[in-house]
């Protein structure tokens, strides 16, 4: 897939909520009515209440050693933003510049009372509470599911190790400072980095939304392309070229139909099979072999799969054996096409190989003919499985391969 | 004579099925799209329509919409090109009494035309064995045991359809008659348009995503 595991996740979050509605949807930052990034707005959202509520705790919290902010920011880098086509809405900067305004007043208000030095308490609070504030926003049902995902997993992994690490250095430096009794000391020259770290930021924002804004337009246009271009490169790499062959090869009805039977074929499995391994998937690996015969022989082969598991030693004597009887049909019954049907149970797994061709009279197959004996009904035994074949001359041939399935 | 109308939006693949059809059919029209279908059906009312699944115009599941939906009792078999579980499970929910692919011969698809016109359902291989699949995977709790299981009898015609057998070498294997087998793949077909739970269409979208 392009664009990551995060479009991975997102298709199939999209394709999954219309049936079952997440009962703990999980926050984002709109883009409709946001003032600075949407954050308020998400959580207040997701707590169900007012954002203005929201919104001037942030105010409020800022004035206390910039807490709000630190929060505000921890939340906006955690958040995903809301999916949005198209060109994004202004924000309302009268408001925000109200939220300012009075943000500057409590501050100023705090500088001349002292009010708003809680002291090292407060800075515990912080740490603690942007750390709940980030577990809050990840801890959610259904994403443990996702998590069985295993590139997901990898992904939220780093993150919460990430999350962890942050809070183990935030926690050991102040810790290291407060043991050290420099905390009191330290504290003006944090607040003023911080002050013009802040200033730095407010200056350069709108240019930095901007660049981020383009960045994220680029990824969408990119993804959007490289889906066409993967389109693309299929059409022309198969079916082009398939179509090439055909008018070459025009004069020869066999290998036209060959050619146009392959191509069908990978075109199907393209579009609608899922996606899996035929080194690793039952199914898929039934698929595969029935491909290699269809090209051999240029006979069409039906494949009907109910159910799929892992491969096992069992299992690959039992495609073994499959590949021989589809061998046989192809070769010697004249039949126009050959049906496969594989079903996976609990406890065992079932192929038939079918055909209404010519049939043959068991009794007649002299003893040193390998493929019947030796290939299938041989191997299946020596696999702790079984093999029928039932067939009579105008009947057709039928063989049925059984064998249990390894318990893991 | 079964009296057929040809929906698809392939004109080429319309004459293609018109001129492999056996004696025993007459195709009284054919319509590209679903408004065309719809006003054709009420017009020269076919007894079995051959439909499409992907049209313009909301694809087959929207003819079959419109038209069963107003209490019309005429019998869709779709015919696509289309394997995906989506499609097929869709399209029989949505009312049809069969799925074929597009691949079928003409002595097969007029068969299957008469079989639909004298109220039999018609499976291919593949879609019995969605079937299979789908009514085995489901673990939920059902709501209606009886609607919502196969029996043992339906599993084994489903089994040998989704094998390659037709319903008459299936009789023979079964020591049963063609009719009997015939009632038993009806009563899949009820049990999988009729079933509430949800899940078969759940499975259906959820296979291409896995």
């Amino acid at each position: 897939m392009h664009g990551g595991p995060s479009t991975c996740d997102d298709a199939r979050e999209m394709s999954e909520t219309p049936t079952i509605p997440e009962a703990y949807p999980r926050m984002v930052r709109p883009m409709k009515g946001r003032l600075v990034a949407g954050v308020a707005q998400g959580a207040a959202a997701q707590l169900r209440l007012d954002p203005v509520v929201l919104r001037l705790a942030f105010v409020l919290l800022s004035v206390l050693d910039g807490l709000g902010v630190l929060a505000y920011a921890a939340l906006w880098m955690f958040t995903p933003r809301e999916q949005y086509e198209g060109e994004p809405p202004g924000r309302d900067w009268g408001q925000a510049a109200a939220y300012g305004a009075l943000g500057m007043a409590l501050t100023a208000f705090g500088w001349i009372t002292g009010a708003s030095t809680g002291g090292v308490g407060t800075w515990s609070i912080a740490v603690g509470g942007i750390g709940t504030l980030i577990l809050w926003q990840q801890a959610e049902p259904g994403r443990r599911q996702r998590w069985m995902t295993d590139a997901v997993r990898q992904v939220r992994r780093s993150w919460i190790r990430t999350a962890i690490g942050l809070l183990l250095v935030v926690t050991g430096a102040i810790g290291f400072l407060a043991a050290q009794g420099k905390l009191a000391e330290a504290r003006p020259g944090l607040v003023f980095t911080a002050v013009v770290v802040g200033g730095i930021a407010l200056i350069a924002a709108p240019w930095l939304t901007g660049l981020w804004k383009e960045l994220q337009k680029e990824r969408r246009e990119r993804i959007r392309q490289e889906e066409r271009a993967e389109m693309a490169a299929h059409v022309h790499d198969s079916v082009l070229h398939t179509l090439t062959l055909i008018q070459r090869n025009s004069g020869d009805p066999f290998e036209v139909t060959r050619l146009a039977r392959s191509q069908e074929r990978e075109l199907r499995n393209w579009l609608y099979q899922p996606k899996a391994d035929a080194d690793a998937s039952m199914a898929a690996a039934v698929r595969r072999v029935a491909a290699e015969i269809e090209d051999e022989h240029g006979i069409p082969i039906e494949i009907v799969c109910v159910g799929d598991c892992d491969l096992d030693d069992g299992l690959r004597a039992l495609l073994q054996a499959a590949r021989q009887a589809m061998v046989n049909a192809a070769k010697y019954a004249e039949a126009p096409v050959i049906s496969v049907y594989a079903e996976v149970e609990a406890d065992e797994v079932t192929v038939f190989v079918r055909d209404r061709g010519k049939g043959f009279d068991m009794d007649d197959v002299p003893d040193d003919r390998m493929g019947i004996r030796q290939s299938i009904i041989g191997r299946m035994e020596r696999h702790g499985g079984s093999a029928r074949v039932k067939t009579g001359p105008g009947e057709g041939t039928e063989v049925m391969l059984t064998v249990k399935r390894e318990q893991s | 004579m079964v009296k057929v109308l040809i929906v698809d939006d392939h004109r080429l693949f319309r004459s293609g099925v018109r001129a492999e059809l056996g004696p025993q059919i007459e195709v009284v029209g054919e319509a590209e799209d679903v408004e065309s279908a719809v006003t054709a059906i009420e017009a020269l009312k076919p007894d079995v329509i051959l439909l499409d699944v992907h049209m313009p115009g909301g694809g087959g599941q929207e003819v079959l919409r419109r038209v069963l939906g107003s209490g019309s009792q005429v019998r869709f078999l779709a015919l696509s090109v289309s394997d995906a579980a989506e499609d097929v499970i869709g399209v029989i929910r949505g009312g049809a009494r069969g799925y074929v692919t597009k691949t079928i011969s003409g002595r097969e698809l007029t068969d299957a035309i008469v079989r639909v016109s004298e109220g039999d359902a018609v499976f291919s291989p593949r879609l019995a064995g969605f079937v299979l699949d789908a009514f085995a995977s489901t673990e939920a709790p059902s709501i209606d045991p009886e609607l919502d299981s196969l029996t043992t009898r339906e599993r084994e015609v489903l089994r040998l359809i989704a094998r390659g057998y037709a319903y008459k070498e299936i009789a023979k294997e079964l020591f049963i008659s063609v009719k009997t087998v015939e009632t038993h793949v009806s009563s899949v077909l009820r049990k999988l348009q009729l079933s509430n739970r949800h899940e078969l269409s759940r499975w259906a979208t959820a296979r291409r995503l896995v």
